[in-house]
């Protein structure tokens, strides 16, 4: 401000605070107290993380469009500067081959493109009848089982791991280890150590199935890139990486959608009536596109680097310096979504960030609507009298995986 | 109004799909985006406008001619 000497902000000074930042045990769906007054007052600014470096913190759903499609910024998480996630992502970058998770066009692009032909919206489409019957039958034999019951073993978490397992030839008999596994891969709490065994553990089953798959290909998604590897088109690491980054990112995001999902609903009666009394597939697509604004599960933001100085917002972010998108804060910009803290499955909600946005934006974003909407559009319907069977300040809520999530959800009917 | 796509910014990701089925494709080999309709209708352009909006590689514009 004009009255300091330095002529600084007038937050010059203040602590730097803290990412990611605590949530308000009252509104366990909301995003953290604190986000709110830095969007509206420094949509831009230095948080520190864990191992104390201060990257950009940004909160403004059109600063984190400009910057995301911006090529000086950059997802190479071997320039220094990055702002890793946690003390494992940060020892596994040097030794992780090229994928579509680490670099910037042109290369990520040729990756991305390689990688694409399971998640075309076609093909995914073509997925929606086994989807729904696969449904169909979880929610028979939740009818047919102990009320209450966990939604989460029910239902949330065997659908998406069946259909990621399916997909990519994965059997599903491994579930419990996959999970697991995923689990604490992508806990911030653990040591850098525990993390990578647990990622590593993951490697191995996925590079010896492959093997398996090379010697004796079936039609499903590990065998398409064994036959990609053998054409010379893609090295046998980048496809082994490609499947365990699957199978972690298929199945856990999408559980924690459908149980939070429900846990939105269940607390906004109105907005669940909405998806009970219809089958019009476009008010379930809407719907599903609000709950994944309004939840944006991404919990520890999407991390970049500056490889030039970029002036936004009146502010210089110097190269080398680390960025992080908060993707729950954009989400909740009241300048994108009006009373954007208000659930509204009939709002547009198309624009929200919760699959990220830019050149890696969610690869399995088509997949995840896909399941979702069969989900949300056959469960309430199926089990109209559903309730939660625990207060909600009961529910244990995981606040250090690297997407939000419960640990379990007790429902009744 | 015409629909331009920069080809080599595209990521694939098939939200103009979504968006417009009826103006976007995607190729089967890699998913890249096929422009099915360059000079769609106006009953088409709300759609056409939201593949726009949502294509995250930024690759679509619509433009007065």
């Amino acid at each position: 401000m004009a009255d300091t000497l330095t002529g600084c902000p007038a937050h010059a000074g203040a602590p730097v605070p803290a990412y990611p930042m605590p949530r308000a045990e009252a509104c366990p769906l909301a995003p953290p107290p604190a986000v709110e007054p830095l969007r509206a007052e420094q949509p831009i600014t230095k948080v520190r993380i864990w191992n104390g470096g201060t990257p950009w913190l940004i909160t403004r759903h059109a600063d984190q469009r400009a910057l995301l499609t911006d090529p000086r910024v950059s997802n190479d998480d071997c320039e220094p500067g990055f702002p890793h996630v946690n003390a494992h992502r940060a020892q596994i970058a040097p030794h992780t081959p090229k994928l579509i998770t680490n670099t910037d066009a042109p290369e990520h692009t040729r990756l991305r493109r390689t990688v694409n032909g399971p998640f075309l919206v076609k093909r995914i489409e073509a997925m929606r009848p086994a989807i729904q019957k696969m449904v169909d039958g979880m929610i028979d034999d939740m009818l047919a089982g102990p009320n209450p019951a966990d939604l989460l073993t029910a239902l949330a978490l065997p659908v998406p791991s069946l259909v990621i397992a399916e997909l990519l030839g994965v059997p599903y008999k491994g579930h419990a280890f996959f999970q697991r596994n995923a689990g604490l891969a992508l806990d911030n709490s653990l040591s850098a150590d525990e993390a990578t065994a647990a990622s590593r553990a993951l490697g191995q089953y996925i590079d010896t199935l492959f093997r398996e798959k090379l010697e004796n290909p079936d039609d499903a998604v590990l065998s398409e890139m064994a036959g990609r590897v053998k054409a010379g088109e893609m090295e046998h690491a980048e496809a082994v990486n490609m499947g365990v980054a699957m199978l972690i990112a298929g199945h856990e995001t999408t559980a924690t959608m459908i149980s939070l999902g429900t846990l939105a609903l269940l607390q906004h009666p109105e907005q669940l009536a909405v998806l009970r009394d219809t089958e019009d597939p476009k008010v379930i697509g809407n719907a599903v596109d609000e709950l994944l604004r309004y939840l944006s599960i991404l919990q520890t933001g999407v991390r970049r680097v500056a490889l030039e100085d970029i002036e936004i917002g009146g502010l210089t972010i110097r190269a080398g310096e680390g960025m992080i998108f908060d993707v729950q804060a954009a989400n909740w910009d009241p300048e994108a979504f009006p009373e954007a803290e208000r659930l509204d499955l009939g709002r547009p909600a198309r624009q929200h960030q919760a699959f990220g946005y830019g050149p890696h934006q969610c690869l399995g974003q088509n997949l995840a609507r896909l399941e979702l909407q069969v989900v949300y559009g056959t469960l309430y319907r199926r089990i109209p009298t559903l309730q939660l069977a625990a207060r909600v300040d009961e529910l244990e809520f995981d606040h250090t995986g690297t997407t939000y999530g419960v640990h379990s959800l007790p429902v009744t009917w | 109004m015409r629909v331009e796509l920069d080809e080599p910014k595209c990521v694939a990701a098939g939200q103009c799909v979504m968006a417009s089925p009826e103006v976007f494709d995607q190729r089967e080999e890699d998913g890249v985006a096929i422009l099915l309709e360059e000079r769609p209708g106006d009953e088409l352009l709300d759609g056409v406008r939201e593949a726009v909006a949502v294509c995250p590689a930024a690759a679509l514009r619509l433009v007065e001619e």
